[in-house]
Order: C-alpha cells, then sequence, then structure tokens
C-alpha cells in the first residue's frame, strides 16, 4: 500500500482508520472525501494555497544544522524550522488549507479544537474532550459548518486530508536536505501525539529503505496507565474520533485519562496512519518522559539558542539518550517554538505551580 | 425474526405506536426494579446505555449521567446484570459505543449480550457501512444491530440502511444529539418519510424528544418513540419518581 494509495476507498490504512462517526455526520464526510479528491491537484487550489503557504507562512521553513548540539550528542542534526512558520508551528500548514476547502465547499462557519493549549493551561483531558465537544456541535450544524480538525486523526477522510495537507514539511525538507548534504538523512524523528508533523515530515519518506522513522510519544511520568500518553507504545487497538487506532484504555474499552508535560501531545489515541506504519515496521516509535522533554528543551536553547515547543523537546530528550549509532545523519522536525511553553518549563524547573 | 421486532410489529398490528425509553446503565437508581417499573409503566421495549467514557452522540443529560456511572466504577457486566435481574418480559436493547463492543471483541461482545437475554443493540457510531460484521455476527445470536437513519443523507443510502437494518429502524428526528430540544424538530417526519419505502420495518423516531406532547406529534407520523434526555433528566437531578410519573405521561401521549 503506498502513500498515493493510502487510505483505501474506505479510509482504511490496512486494518486502521474508517469511519466510526454518526450517521448524521456522513453526507459531509462523503462530501468533504469527494471534494478533496477532487481539489488536492487542483491547480487553482494548490495555487491559492501555495500562495498563501509562502506570502503568509512563510514557507519553505529552513532547515538549519545544528551544529553544536550535533557536536554534543555525536551526531550529524538538521532540523526543520516549523517553529518559523507563522503562528509558530507546523498546524497553520492544515489550518489554511482546511479554512481554503471549506470555502471552496460553501461553508461559512469554521469550527476547531483547541485542546493542544497554548497557554499552558490545558487540563489531561482538555483536547480529547474538546474534539469531542467539537464532533456534538459538527452533528447539529454539518450543513453550513467545517471541522477543521487539528491533527490526523478522526473519520475518513480528516486522516488523509490532514496528512496531504502536512506533507509539504517533508517534501521541502527531503530536498533541501538533498541540497545541503547531498544525499538522504539516514534517520528521521518526529514527536508523535495525534500525529500530524511527524506524518507531515514522514510522507516524503516512507518506503525509502535507506531512510529510518522515529515517532516519539510522550511517556509522561511512568508507564502505568494514566501516567503517559504513549498509545502505539504501551496502547491497544480501539475506536476513538470516529478511527480504530490505538487507544489508551481500560479493561472494558473506556478511554483513560493521560499525562504529559506537553498539552499538545496529550492525547489518548493516535492519527491511524501512524498505526499502519507502526504494524507494517514502515516506522518505529519510542517514548520520552517529560523529565527528557525538559532536559531536551533546555539543551537545544543552550547548545543552538532554539527554544522549542516542550512537543519536538521530546525528540531532542530521546536523543539525549543517543539512541542512534554515532555519526548518524539525523533530521528532525522541530514542529513548533517554545514561547507558549515557558510558564510550565519555568515551574517544572522550580518546582512552582504554572 | 427476533423478540425486538417481533413486539414492536404486533404493536403496530394493533394498531398502537411503541413506547421505547432509554435509561443510562449504572447511573445511580437504574437498576432491575427500575427497568420493571419503566415496564410497568407501559413501556412497548427499553433501551440500556452501557456508559462510555467518550458518548460523541449524546448531549449534557446523558454525557453526566454516563459520567457519573463510570466514576462509580460502573463495569459493562454491571450493566449486563442489571437487566438479567430486571427480568422484563419486553425486550431489552443496549445503546452503546463501537468501542466497548470491539474492545472486547464483537463475538464475545454478543455471546455477553445474548446470555444477558439483550435482544437488540444500538451503536451511534457504527454506521451502515462499518456495521456488517458486527451485525452478522449478532444476528447468529438472535440479537438485532438497529442502524440509524439521519437527516440530510441521499435516498441510496437510506435504503441502504433500511436493508441493512434489524428489529427497527432509529430514525433521527433532529440534526446534532441527543437532549430535549424546545419542538419536534420538522426533519423527524423527512427521515419516516424517506425510510418508509425501503423496509416494512417498524421506524422509531429518537433524539431531541423533550415533552410528551412532542412524542404525541412523531407517533402520528411514525410507529413508535424513543425517549432518552427526557427521562434521564429527573434521575440525573434525583428525582425517580418523577421520571415514573413522566414516563407514564409520555406513554399516555403515545398513541
Amino acid at each position: 500500500m503506498s502513500v498515493a494509495t493510502r487510505p483505501d476507498e474506505h479510509g482504511r490504512f490496512g486494518a486502521y482508520g474508517g469511519r466510526y462517526a454518526p450517521e448524521v455526520l456522513i453526507p459531509a464526510l462523503d462530501e468533504l472525501y469527494a471534494a478533496w479528491l477532487e481539489l488536492r491537484d487542483d491547480p487553482g487550489f494548490r495555487g491559492e494555497l501555495a500562495d498563501l503557504l509562502r506570502d503568509f507562512v512563510g514557507r519553505p521553513t529552513p532547515i538549519t544544522h545544528a551544529t553544536h548540539l550535533s557536536a554534543e550528542l555525536g551526531y550529524d542534526l538538521w532540523l526543520k524550522r516549523e517553529d518559523l512558520a507563522h503562528t509558530g508551528a507546523h498546524k497553520i500548514n492544515n489550518a489554511l488549507g482546511q479554512v481554503l476547502l471549506a470555502k471552496r465547499l460553501g461553508k461559512r462557519r469554521i469550527i476547531a479544537e483547541t485542546g493542544a493549549g497554548q497557554h499552558g493551561v490545558a487540563t489531561a483531558t482538555a483536547w480529547k474532550e474538546a474534539v469531542n465537544e467539537a464532533l456534538r456541535d459538527w452533528a447539529a450544524s454539518v450543513g453550513t459548518t467545517h471541522y477543521v480538525i487539528g491533527s490526523v486523526v478522526g473519520p475518513h477522510p480528516f486522516p488523509m486530508l490532514v496528512r496531504d495537507l502536512q506533507r509539504v514539511i517533508g517534501d521541502e525538507a527531503r530536498t533541501q536536505y538533498r541540497d545541503r548534504v547531498g544525499k538522504d538523512p539516514e534517520y528521521v524523528v518526529a514527536c508523535v501525539g495525534g500525529g500530524s508533523n511527524a506524518i507531515g515530515m514522514f510522507t516524503a519518506f516512507v518506503g525509502s529503505p535507506e531512510v529510518r522513522l522515529f515517532g516519539v510519544e510522550a511517556g509522561g511520568v511512568g508507564s502505568e496507565l494514566g501516567r503517559h500518553c504513549s498509545s502505539l507504545t504501551l496502547g491497544q487497538p480501539g475506536i476513538l474520533h470516529g478511527a480504530l487506532s490505538y487507544l489508551l484504555q481500560d479493561a472494558d474499552g473506556q478511554v483513560v485519562e493521560t499525562h504529559s508535560i506537553s498539552a499538545g501531545l496529550d492525547y489518548p489515541g493516535v492519527g491511524p496512519e501512524h498505526a499502519y506504519l507502526k504494524d507494517e515496521g514502515l516506522a518505529t516509535y519510542v517514548s520520552a518522559t517529560d523529565g527528557d522533554a525538559l532536559d531536551g528543551f533546555r539543551l537545544l536553547a543552550r547548545t543552538e539558542g532554539i527554544i522549542p515547543a516542550l512537543e519536538p523537546a521530546h525528540v531532542i530528550g530521546w536523543l539525549r539518550h543517543r539512541p542512534l549509532p554515532d555519526g548518524a545523519r539525523v533530521l528532525v522536525n522541530l514542529s513548533g517554538r517554545g514561547d507558549k511553553d515557558l510558564d510550565t518549563v519555568r515551574a517544572a524547573l522550580t518546582g512552582e505551580q504554572p | 425474526m427476533s423478540g425486538l421486532e417481533t413486539t414492536l410489529r404486533a404493536v403496530r398490528d394493533r394498531r398502537a405506536k411503541s413506547f421505547v425509553p432509554y435509561v443510562t446503565g449504572g447511573f445511580p437508581g437504574v437498576d432491575g426494579e427500575l427497568l420493571r417499573m419503566l415496564a410497568a409503566a407501559g413501556a412497548d421495549a427499553i433501551e440500556v446505555g452501557i456508559p462510555h467514557s467518550d458518548p460523541i452522540m449524546d448531549g449534557g443529560v446523558i454525557q453526566e449521567a454516563s459520567r457519573v456511572a463510570l466514576q462509580r466504577g460502573t463495569r459493562i457486566g454491571d450493566v449486563l446484570a442489571s437487566i438479567v435481574d430486571a427480568a422484563v418480559e419486553i425486550p431489552v436493547t443496549v445503546m452503546t459505543y463501537a468501542n466497548i463492543a470491539h474492545h472486547r471483541g464483537y463475538e464475545a461482545f454478543c455471546d455477553d449480550l445474548a446470555r444477558s437475554g439483550v435482544d437488540g443493540a444500538i451503536v451511534p457510531d457504527l454506521p451502515v457501512d462499518e456495521a456488517e460484521r458486527f451485525a452478522a455476527l449478532a444476528a447468529a445470536r438472535g440479537i438485532d444491530v438497529v442502524l440509524l437513519a439521519a437527516p440530510g443523507t441521499t435516498a441510496q443510502r437510506y435504503r441502504a440502511i433500511a436493508a441493512a437494518s434489524h428489529g427497527f429502524v432509529y430514525c433521527v428526528a433532529t440534526y446534532g444529539v441527543t437532549g430535549a430540544r424546545d419542538q419536534l424538530s420538522v426533519t423527524a417526519r423527512d427521515v419516516v418519510t424517506a425510510v418508509r419505502p425501503y423496509t416494512d420495518l417498524p421506524l422509531l423516531v429518537g433524539v431531541g424528544i423533550a415533552t410528551p406532547e412532542q412524542a404525541g406529534e412523531a407517533s402520528a407520523f411514525a410507529d413508535g418513540v424513543i425517549v432518552g434526555s427526557a427521562l434521564m433528566a429527573p434521575l440525573v437531578a434525583g428525582d425517580p419518581k418523577g421520571a415514573l410519573r413522566l414516563a407514564e405521561a409520555f406513554r399516555g401521549e403515545i398513541l
């Protein structure tokens, strides 16, 4: 199953994905799928989106050779700088694309979930509950409203749509890396909550035998249920928010509370394409704890003068344990900047409440 | 033909309308005794919710009832035990979400339902395209998987839902999730009218039926009415007697 044929027309990535959604949403999902199949290769739509990504978002975002961090860790590290995109993270790539799509669909009202926590005040279940509430709103308003889901989760076609809008990250990065280094990286690493920045980065590389893909989940404060949000590494297949994927759940299939220092990774499920990539051995998923993320945050700030969001700080924290061979060529997706997390980090480092 | 379908057809055959109350299993006071009292109040079948952590098809009242039920440690087995304990003669269907059945395993879950004397299952996040395997496993055990038909879809889809549903077709009265509305949505009649040509199954209307008067209106064009949030609201407010009085009032208007 290549990226081009993934998912199938039922929204399946292998066994995962699908459309476990209330019947009232199905016509809108059908409409969205049909529109996207038409528009994703439409020159007018692509051109309008490309102009916005260039002029408003500031794409292409650069890649930066992290020379000091490389020296410290013994790797050759490059960072894809999604933190430099307008609004400070990769999320804008998807939001702009979906709003343009909504305009084409004639939808005049937009809803979105905001649980990923821009101010460090998100509670443990904020993101999951926000998606629930957005789905309920959409069920009532589906004729006039488009739901801009924020990650590669949800019922078909959302995981596909968001992937297609985020793959610009990896498409740019692969070209940039080849221009600068002359060949592909050996390792590509991204953090995974719902999984949109990772899918956006991985899609350009999936199936290239010389490139290994690593997704870093939030390991929180322990491996017991409720103390982390490592759905792929510690969960089991289950259905949440309209898709079958890996899920953190109890013996009855109730979705459990999760924990991460990073609100953007704090989600009990994960995009279904990641479940597929895991089962097929096309990507490897690992986890990094809250402590690793704080270490990664400080390390990148100290060595490169870049303050990462706590989400990609998990990747730096994981690399700090030197899990890859010495001298490895590594490309990291730095999915967002850390201004939003300063209160959280300050509190964690001083032991005070934010 | 299952007990659920037989019962609802028999109601229609005597030119009456079915009244199907919903209660959230595991909520304090929702036990075998309450189910017996609902039967005594004139229910033709009862829908018992197996609470789920993420009830995306439910509005505030049933969300709160589900939260409370789970917080006090309600397990799937507790809800099924309350159905066994009720030992009512009318059919009982469960309402839950796909992950509850999926995590147990569709086959084992259907076995559990059959062992508990459950006649039907309503799973609002298993639309017709995803329901086939679960419905077949359930049917093999004499359990009807009831599909939902909602406003705003195509004739082709209404036909597919009508053809694949068992027991009855759950006609969703309005856009949105469960919970009371000020008036019966005009879409309720549209959905019933759209489904009717494709099946002889009873067509029951549910979602958003707030008052006995609205239920009466709906029963003029449907074969029956499902009432959930309106009955759960007094239970959530700690007034089980009020809920039973209201059930009797609904029964009185569903003619």
